[in-house]
């Protein structure tokens, strides 16, 4: 051994592992066995260069010193296999012999344990500001051209704009999903932007990065770059800033920490072993190039995060440290898809409440003699709880309500013949013992679907003559609109293959007598290019839209009410049971709308047609909930319209009840001030108009004083007089206004 | 507001021009052919012919006897207004673009394009209302264009200056005895397509690529109003009488066949003069305007469009009844 040590490069091959068990005599040459095998993966250990050192009793001491025959080796060998978990108990650490040596060597020269300074503590910038406006007035932000602001919603006036920065994002902007962050896009990362003054408060480094998505919470931040993590060198100026590790190296996907600012964890852009095994053979399995987004699906307290690798198995992890739960992935043969239960259910279904655990729903294709399956499962106890087997499946798609209290499988199925597709809605309802299932056969292929939020209605597109496997890009529309805007913005839009024979279909649950009764349609109506809906934040209110911008998108959009308060209508046969008043009240249009969004309170209805979706004529209109425009700007480069999100509401039940109650009081003060509101507004804009008048007036008298003193008197050519005067006709008309013929009495 | 359609030409329209009385109007196109109209009932009354290109401008004096008219054959040509008769020709190397009388009809000033190595110029002739006379051949000032070439150019009052506008959109100021430059102030950020004067001359107003059009004094060149629009700009007005102003336009040219006309945004655009608010539009052409003439007393307007018709209009009651409160409570 002494020989070898005093080639310097021969050093470089040495690497030290710690950390492995520490087993008496009897098991040691196992162990060596396992780690041999574990380290030749490496690279090739060289002849006896595999030594453990033993104590007296002839017990391991928990490290190993291995050799290789190149320092190449040495360094895989490090890079792979550091932080290798090899039980539950054991995690090796591997470094390089000359690293122990030279950092134990500096450690040696400190001269005594310093305690660290303490921070100064910086007060954090309250980040919820905006919600203090008197009004309750939302902001927005608006993207034109190269430059972003960040407006108040003034209704019909010009918005208040806040502040607006040139260049403020690279590629696009978004907010997080409850208003506290602005995110701007660059090619070196993403940054954060805060408080009232919109300051910096975080940036994430990620070369290229193109997605981000946010945890429910605001807590994480998952990014996804097409160009895998490059180490820059140790001594760039750069790394300093450069918050990755070399165990990064070609991942895309980092999941950030948003209060540190620091990577928590970094992915490959498809999971580990996905390559490996076979193709996904569900038909709606995705292209290999193409990347899913969100990759990961996060549950609604951000406890949980998973992703799906088509074929095979879930992974789920866990926050905060993201490590897989139960350490392992499930294992679910040709899973295609996989959505979360929006809130947690109890796993004999019925009220669920805080006691109930997460649920995840996934379905299963028709593959080796085994039907297509949808199951739900409990997490972390990974219990299934309800399957529900299917036929002749083409393509399924979950849909949870947004308490979780129903799911709606939409199962696209084929006939007898293969030749063509009808839709089946099935209903799981998780609030009931059991939870029992109902099935809405429909003869169309249904395009879209949205559930009311928080409520027991929906609507659904559907089209007779749809293709055999429906284009997943019309499903996802209103999902993404849910979801806030976050992600890249939808180039486009759902662009429909042309002009479709729709109709759009209104359902509701039927309540007898105060029991559930059956899912029933309300009515149906036919529209020529609808392809997507847009459910009012709060319910009741339903904006159908044809979005797309595309040159023969007339951009219709129609504004529906489910509780109309008039006469109410007649009802479909059927439906006499299901508490709902279906009136449309508008139908507004926006020529190549490209988007639509509901302001967070569910007031106003924002449509945009931006330069992304290739609109000829872009800008932005407002509507009010009733369908009435209420204002209108057309905006050269119009890139996004996006409104900032609201954190949900800190009102209790019983305070909301309350509001409601004496709803009539509130409303009668706001139209006062509104109305006070609008009479200072109309005061200055007349003082406005004096003021312009007044100076346009003085302006001309003076030059007109001038040039007339300038002029002398002489009127030049074109201003004299014609000699031939105006011939002035008088025309004398009489008119009989009254007669009346009175006999004189005498 | 029944507006009449003049079908006279056969190629976009280039430029309108109401007699001092108002009760012609002379018109012209790319089609060599100058028409005359009555613009009480749009009879036409008689053509000009004899250009070999397509006509740029057209001005004609206060007494309405000579007619001159610029065009794409490198030339000027005075006509007699009442025959028909050419009576004299300049010729020059280039198209004429630009042909303006100074108020006072004894100077004529021509802009000329810039091609094939020659810039553009500006002249100015001395100039007779005489049929029978014989006119100068040669200009008592040449002003070369600078940098930018000039698009529009005209008179101020009493002959002070000659104002011209750029294909940068800057507007320059040249004394108008000498031809001495005097000043040049950025005014829009694209070409000026259009110069009119107010019919005292003392301000003008500027229309341009930029869909903005500018009222400026003529003195010192101060921008006194803007009026935003949300299309290119061909043409701007000012109407007498009442305090507006008239904007056409619409999409560029060669862009129409791939929009609809609902996307053309062809409209006649009318703004207050002082408030600069858009006050209403008016529907019909079918492309952009190319030019909008008013009456000079303000009781109609004429637009010539890139789709070959003269929509001729004349005021309802409404449009001059029309006040703000503003101006309600405070006659002037």
């Amino acid at each position: 051994m002494p020989a070898l040590i005093d080639e310097p490069s021969v050093l470089d091959t040495i690497i030290v592992v710690d950390g492995a068990p520490i087993v008496s005599d009897k098991k040691v040459d196992a162990l060596s066995k396992v780690l041999k095998k574990l380290f030749s993966e490496a690279g090739r250990i060289r002849e006896d260069n595999f030594h453990m050192p033993l104590t007296a009793e002839g017990k391991t001491k928990g490290y190993v010193f291995i050799g290789f025959e190149t320092p190449e080796q040495a360094e895989r060998a490090i890079r792979g296999l550091n932080n290798k978990r090899l039980d539950a108990k054991h995690t090796l650490l591997v470094n390089r012999f000359t690293d122990i040596e030279r950092y134990g060597e500096e450690a040696d020269e400190e001269e005594e344990y310093q305690e660290p300074a303490e921070e100064e503590y910086h007060e954090q910038e309250y980040l919820r500001e905006w919600l203090k406006e008197p009004n309750c007035a939302d902001q927005f932000v608006l993207y034109r051209n190269e430059t972003v602001a960040v407006c108040w919603n003034r209704r019909s006036e010009k918005p208040d704009t806040i502040l607006s920065r040139d260049k403020w994002t690279e590629t696009y902007v978004a907010w997080s999903p409850l208003g506290s962050y602005l995110c701007s896009v660059h090619r070196q990362g993403v940054q954060l932007w805060a408080g009232e003054g919109y300051e910096r408060k975080q940036r994430f480094t990620h070369p290229g990065v193109q997605l981000i998505d946010f945890s429910p919470c605001e807590n994480y931040v998952v990014t996804w770059s097409p160009e895998p993590i490059q180490m820059i060198p140790d001594d760039s100026p750069f790394r300093a800033l450069f918050p990755f590790t070399p165990a990064d190296e070609g991942k895309q996907i980092v999941v950030w920490n948003v209060k540190t600012g620091l990577p928590v964890r970094t992915f490959s852009a498809t999971p580990v072993g996905a390559e490996q095994g076979p193709a996904a053979t569900g038909p709606a399995g995705p292209g290999p190039k193409k990347i899913s987004w969100p990759a990961f699906k996060w549950t609604s307290d951000g406890k949980y995060l998973a992703r799906c690798v088509p074929g095979q198995q879930i992974f789920v992890y866990e926050t905060p440290s993201l490590g897989l739960v139960d350490k392992k992935s499930i294992k679910i043969d040709g899973v295609v898809d996989f959505e979360w239960a929006p809130a947690k259910i109890a796993p004999s279904g019925g009220a669920g409440g805080k006691k109930g655990e997460h649920v995840l729903s996934f379905w299963t294709p028709e593959m080796n003699n085994q039907s297509a399956r949808v199951t739900l499962m409990t997490v972390p106890s990974k219990e299934v709880i309800r399957t529900r087997n299917l036929f002749n499946v083409a393509d399924c798609r979950l849909h949870w309500q947004s308490k979780g209290d129903y799911l709606c499988v939409k199962v696209v199925r084929f006939t007898k013949t293969k030749k063509s597709t009808f839709t089946n809605l099935e209903f799981f309802r998780l609030r009931e013992k059991n939870i029992p299932i109902e099935v809405v056969e429909l003869k169309d292929t249904v395009v879209n679907f949205a559930w009311e939020p928080a409520g027991d209605r929906l609507v659904t597109i559907s089209t007779s003559d749809a293709p055999v496997v429906p284009g997943s890009s019309i499903a996802g529309a209103a999902a993404g609109a849910a979801a806030g805007g976050l992600g890249k913005p939808a180039a486009g839009g759902p662009g429909g293959p042309g002009p479709l024979k729709t109709f759009v279909s209104f359902y509701g649950l039927e309540r007898v007598k105060g029991v559930n009764g059956q899912f029933r349609q309300i009515a149906s109506e036919e529209r020529k290019s609808a392809n997507s809906i847009f459910w009012s934040p709060k319910g009741r209110f339903v904006v159908v839209a044809s979005v797309g911008g595309t040159s023969n998108n007339t951009g219709e959009v129609d504004f529906w009410d489910f509780d109309y308060e008039g006469e109410r209508k007649e009802t479909v046969a059927g439906a006499e049971d299901v508490s709902a008043n279906l009136v449309q009240m508008a139908t507004g249009q926006h020529y190549q709308l490209t988007d639509v969004a509901w302001d967070p309170t569910g007031r106003y209805v924002a449509t945009s047609a931006s330069t992304w979706g290739r609109a000829l004529e872009t800008g932005y209109m407002i509507w009010d909930l009733k369908g009435s425009l209420v204002r209108e700007e057309h905006l050269e480069r119009f890139k996004q319209f996006l409104w900032r999100p609201r954190p949900p509401t800190l009102l209790s039940k019983e305070q909301m009840r309350e509001v409601r109650k004496n709803l009539r009081e509130y409303s009668r003060v706001f139209e006062q001030e509104d109305l006070a509101e609008e009479s200072q507004a109309s005061k200055e804009l007349i003082a406005q108009r004096v003021r312009l008048l007044e100076e346009w007036r003085a302006w001309r008298r003076a030059v007109v004083s001038e040039l007339e003193a300038e002029r002398g008197g002489v009127l030049p050519l074109e201003l004299r007089d014609s000699e031939k005067e105006d011939e002035v006709i008088e025309e004398i008309v009489e008119e009989v206004v009254e007669e009346k013929e009175e006999v004189m009495e005498g | 507001m029944r507006p009449i359609l003049l079908k006279g030409h056969e190629r976009p329209l280039t430029q309108l021009k109401y007699n001092k009385e108002g009760d012609l109007l002379f018109t012209t196109a790319r089609d060599k052919v100058v028409n005359v109209y009555y613009s009480h009932n749009g009879e036409r009354l008689g053509t000009y012919v004899g250009h070999q290109g397509a006509l740029w401008d057209v001005e004609v004096d206060p007494t309405s006897t000579i007619l001159i008219t610029g065009a794409a054959d490198n030339s000027i040509k005075l006509w007699e207004v009442r025959t028909g008769r050419c009576i004299h020709t300049w010729d020059f190397p280039t198209a004429v673009k630009v042909v303006k009388l100074n108020e006072d009809a004894n100077m004529l000033l021509a802009v000329t394009e810039e091609r094939m190595g020659n810039l553009g110029t500006l002249y100015v002739f001395p100039f007779v209302i005489d049929t029978s006379a014989k006119h100068a051949e040669e200009p008592i000032i040449k002003i070369v264009s600078p940098d930018s070439k000039f698009t529009k150019a005209g008179w101020s009052y009493l002959n002070k200056y000659i104002i011209a506008g750029h294909a940068d959109g800057s507007v320059s100021q040249y004394d108008g005895k000498t031809g001495e430059f005097l000043k040049n102030v950025a005014v829009h950020d694209k070409e000026i397509t259009d110069l009119q004067f107010a019919p005292d001359r003392t301000y003008f107003i500027t229309a341009s690529k930029d869909k903005t059009a500018r009222i400026l004094d003529t003195k010192n060149l101060k921008i006194m109003k803007t009026y935003v629009a949300d299309a290119p700009l061909n043409t701007a007005a000012i109407t007498p009488k009442k305090d507006y102003v008239i904007l056409g336009g619409g999409q560029e040219a060669r862009d129409v066949t791939t929009t609809g006309s609902r996307q053309g945004k062809f409209e006649a655009r009318f703004y207050h003069k002082i408030f600069e608010d858009e006050i209403g539009r008016l529907k019909g052409h079918f492309g952009p305007l190319n030019h909008i003439a008013v009456h000079p007393d303000g009781t109609g307007f004429a637009s010539g469009g890139e789709d070959g018709y003269v929509r001729l209009h004349h005021f309802d009651k409404s449009y001059f009844d029309f006040l703000y409160d503003v101006e309600r409570i405070r006659p002037e």
